[in-house]
């Protein structure tokens, strides 16, 4: 029994992201203590709090975001946002167009996938408050692990796409 | 094991580079043992491609080499499924092919021009060395006892369960996939701790490899993406997950798809769905998580639950707008095989014919791991008690696999690994307990609250103690963490010995269970004389030269599927069918061939111009693999196909029991199969003795008359029998009638008008 007790903290420490990511933004921590005991009215209070929301919630989000992500992460998000737009437009397409060369339809529909994937990993490992997690991976590494993968993924989609 | 002993040499520096060294002395030693342990064949024998499907490979092999790669990818070989052909480039996994093709050009480089089929032959031997080796690495990552990580690369080394399929000689798949299935596992353990892209699109590549070599790697294509969600579901998601696992599929799968054989698969099998929806719960997953730090947590609830509906909706939308186009493919049988045992039986018997696809029997577990097999849920528990990620997987991995080796002795193999790793985790924990010279001292472990290094009982379990005892050291006894640890240098003593009893055991039973029962190249057999000298049976390979100098370079040979590939590249003659199954209506046609009476035969013979019957038949020698053995499932899969014209009852004597001798039904006896099994057996017995050592089971006094075939050629002890079918009659007679006008006897004029008839109902 005994040593099973030690496990709980070690495993939180080691699987769990919330506390590392939460620290560094002690404002929403404690905003966040609050709201537990509401769970319960939560539910009853939940129409008032959805009328509310549409914009407010976005808003704030939007104000928040704009505060304070720094220039450079904002410049990786501008990219994210075109990849989706570049992907969702090649699947329109499909759609409306048809997959005729389904090898180049999937090749560059994957390779915007795989983009997405690999810079919002960029930015993961890049955010500050994601330090403790990614300990091993410095923001040089973390770079220099993105350029291989791209390498990586566009000469497989180059290669696929007949 | 060298980590934990004190010596004044053994420290500081010069210390752990000692370690280092001898750690890898060590695994170079035991890479070295993973080679040897697998020449028994060729030393026994010699240096030949074994059993069925390597001979396939091999011959794909010799292909690649001699045309190049970019005619080996457009290969389609007239030479196999006579009329139909085969696509094999397209239809192959390459990886053990190129494998072999770049060591043979490098090795051409180095100017040591080595043979292609020693090269083939040692293939599987050496890369037993480099998984050895990966699972060194796996279990390292595990466990911070290098110790685990040494005894996990022994075992894998010699464990016989591995073995089986690797064996010099035996060049299939699974001869690289094995090292490819670790190797993918360690560098994904080591993506998610790192959470480093690069270690991800490096699992990525490795499984492109895997994907290349082996159809088992639908197998990593399931559990890494069940590991994830696994995750996920305990709470655990973490940033490191969603690098880790992204960048694998998103490379990975893209990756896949560039072998011609997996092709579109990945995105239209439902095998291949759920690291598909793995990999969107993610995003959705890191997506809320995003929005979690953005906004204050009540927000956030409203939030997450019209996102939940949401999605909840669109997936909802698009699985029934996919099912309704039926973009998803069903699953495909092999794998329905895998949750219903009886499935294949009932519905595809041709997978169930495979002896390989049958449920595994108890013993051979035992007979495959000996005593890992007990030591392997030790080693599972240790898992749960530190449960770090990599542990999860380790379970996850335990579990599916013990259900799937449970299914099918061939996934045997992918068990073996987690079983190596698993056993050597509870062996090291014992022996790190167990062999330190020093007994414990309770105190300066209380007075510390840490222990020191050279004091801990257990380094496993060393990292997740030390937090909470400083809290507990003052509270209740039983709930501080008790110092495990041995006083007594007698109960150490014991241990020791018993552990290295059993290791002992172990190598001993892998080296008999390996020379014994994994080293026979199945071309070749093996007997002993009464004098206890050796005697080689070599009637395979007797027979198929006789094909390659006696008959026409397009003859075609009809045989059962198993001697497909052997006769293709032994023989290099064109064959009907082969042990690739892609076509069950072909191989049924082979099997009413084979069950039919003679004059149904004889027009499907001539309708797929096949020039020569070959059978195998062990009557002579006590040959048990023969093929009236496996008579019934050539009779059950035409069974399949046509259920009118060929019933297994009718090869069941009336109280159901499968008999050649007096007793056999009429259908049996009429049966092709069983007329060239048995054509001219008589001969070699007085009159009346004719025994068929195989069944045991005195024969007909009279032995049965072929009338469409004669006999070309049958090798030394009998094992392969060769017939040629013979061309239509000069006089427009049927050949039942011609033969009896030969034999000089016209009293058959009445059976042969009605066979006659028959004859002409089927065409």
């Amino acid at each position: 029994m005994a040593p099973k007790r030690p496990t709980t903290p070690a495993a939180r420490s080691g699987g769990a992201p919330q506390t590392p990511s939460k620290q560094p933004a002690t404002p929403l921590q404690q905003q966040q203590q609050p709201p537990p005991p509401p769970p319960p009215p939560s539910s009853a209070t939940k129409p008032t709090a959805a009328a509310q929301s549409p914009q407010q919630i976005l808003q704030s989000i939007w104000s928040a975001y704009v505060r304070r992500t720094p220039q450079r992460v904002k410049l990786i998000d501008a990219f994210l946002a075109f990849l989706v737009v570049v992907g969702g437009l090649q699947f329109a397409y499909c759609v409306v167009g048809g997959n005729y060369p389904f090898n180049a339809f999937l090749s560059g529909f994957s390779a915007t996938v795989g983009q997405f994937v690999l810079t919002a990993s960029l930015r993961i490992q890049t955010n500050p408050e994601n330090k403790a997690e990614f300990s091993s991976v410095s923001n040089e590494r973390a770079f220099a692990d993105y350029v291989f993968g791209s390498m990586l993924l566009h000469f497989i989609c180059v290669n696929f796409i007949n | 094991m060298a980590d934990s002993a004190v010596g004044p040499f053994l420290q500081g520096t010069t210390g752990r580079n000692t370690r280092g060294l001898l750690r890898l002395v060590i695994l170079c030693t035991i890479a070295a043992a993973a080679v040897a342990s697998r020449l028994f064949s060729v030393i026994r024998f010699e240096s030949i491609i074994h059993e069925f499907d390597p001979w396939f490979n091999f011959r794909a092999t010799k292909y690649l080499v001699q045309h190049g790669f970019y005619s080996f990818w457009d290969w389609f070989d007239d030479r196999t499924w006579h009329p139909l052909g085969r696509v094999t480039g397209g239809t192959l996994y390459p990886g053990l092919m190129v494998t072999s093709g770049v060591i043979y050009k490098v090795l051409r480089l180095l100017s040591m021009p080595v043979d292609i089929r020693n090269i083939c032959v040692l293939l599987a031997p050496a890369f037993s060395g480099l998984t050895a080796l990966a699972t060194y690495l796996l279990t390292s990552e595990l466990s911070p006892s290098p110790s685990a990580g040494l005894l996990a690369a022994a075992f894998m080394g010699i464990t016989p369960g591995y073995i089986s399929r690797s064996v010099a000689g035996s060049y299939d798949n699974e001869a690289i996939a094995i090292f490819l299935l670790v190797f993918t596992f360690y560098l994904w353990i080591k993506a998610l701790k790192l959470g480093s892209a690069f270690w991800g699109a490096l699992t990525a590549l490795f499984y492109f490899y895997m994907v290349s070599a082996w159809g088992g790697y639908v197998f990593i294509t399931n559990l890494i993406p069940l590991h994830a969600f696994v995750l996920i579901a305990m709470g655990r998601y973490s940033p490191r997950l969603y690098v880790s696992y992204t960048t694998w599929y998103a490379l990975g799968t893209l990756a896949s798809m560039q072998i011609p054989f997996v092709g579109f698969l990945p995105i239209s099998t439902s095998e291949h769905m759920s690291p598909l929806g793995v990999f969107g719960l993610l995003q959705i997953v890191a997506f809320v998580e995003f929005i979690r730090q953005q906004v204050p947590s009540k927000q956030f609830q409203t939030l997450l639950q019209s996102l939940i509906v949401a999605i909840f909706l669109a997936s909802v939308g698009i699985l029934i707008l996919l099912t309704v186009a039926g973009v998803i493919a069903p699953w495909s049988g092999r794998f329905y095989s895998l949750w219903d045992t009886g499935y294949a039986k009932i519905h595809i018997p041709i997978i169930a014919s495979v002896s390989e696809h049958q449920p595994t029997a108890w013993p051979a577990f035992f007979f495959d791991l000996n005593f890992l097999i007990w030591l392997f849920p030790a080693g599972v528990y240790l898992c749960f008690r530190t449960l770090k990620d990599e542990h999860v997987f380790v379970v996850i991995y335990s579990i599916l696999a013990s259900y799937f080796a449970g299914v099918m002795v061939r996934l045997m193999l992918t068990l073996t690994p987690v079983v190596c790793v698993a056993a050597a985790l509870a062996l090291s924990h014992i022996l790190d307990t167990y062999l330190l010279i020093d007994s414990p001292s309770a105190e300066a472990y209380l007075n510390d609250g840490t222990r020191a290094d050279s004091a801990s009982s257990s380094t496993v379990s060393a990292p997740q103690k030390k937090p909470s005892s400083s809290a507990a050291s003052d509270s209740l006894r039983s709930t501080r963490d008790p110092l495990v640890g041995i006083y007594s240098s007698m109960s150490k003593l014991s241990i020791a010995g018993a552990i290295s009893t059993y290791l002992l055991l172990f190598v001993l039973h892998c080296t008999w269970v390996t020379s014994n029962a994994y080293s026979s190249p199945s071309v070749v057999l093996a007997s002993r004389l009464p004098d206890g000298s050796q005697h080689i049976i070599d009637d395979y390979r007797e027979a198929y030269q006789w094909l390659r100098q006696n008959t026409p370079n397009d003859a075609k040979i009809m045989s059962w599927w198993d001697y497909g590939y052997q006769i293709g590249g032994m023989a290099d003659r064109a064959t009907l069918v082969d042990n690739n199954t892609w076509n069950n209506t072909h191989i049924a046609t082979v099997g009413k061939a084979m069950s039919s009476r003679e004059e149904v035969s004889y027009p499907i013979l001539r309708q797929h111009d096949v020039d020569y019957v070959l059978v195998v038949f062990g009557g002579v020698l006590g040959y048990s693999g023969d093929d009236i053995n496996k008579f019934l499932w050539m009779v059950r899969i035409a069974e399949g196909v046509w259920p009118d014209e060929v019933k297994e009852r009718d090869f069941f004597t009336a109280r159901g029991e499968y008999r050649v001798d007096d007793e056999a039904t009429p259908t049996m006896r009429n049966s092709l199969m069983y007329k060239m099994s048995y054509y001219n057996y008589n001969s070699l017995f007085p009159p009346g003795q004719a025994r068929d050592r195989v069944r045991n089971s005195k024969l007909p006094a009279e032995g049965p008359r072929l009338n469409t075939l004669e006999e070309a050629f049958t090798s030394e002890n009998w094992i392969i029998r060769i017939y040629k079918v013979k061309d239509l009659d000069n006089v427009g007679r049927d050949h039942a009638s011609a033969m009896s006008f030969e034999k000089g006897s016209k009293k058959k004029e009445s059976t042969s008008k009605r066979r006659a008839a028959k004859a002409l109902r089927v065409e």
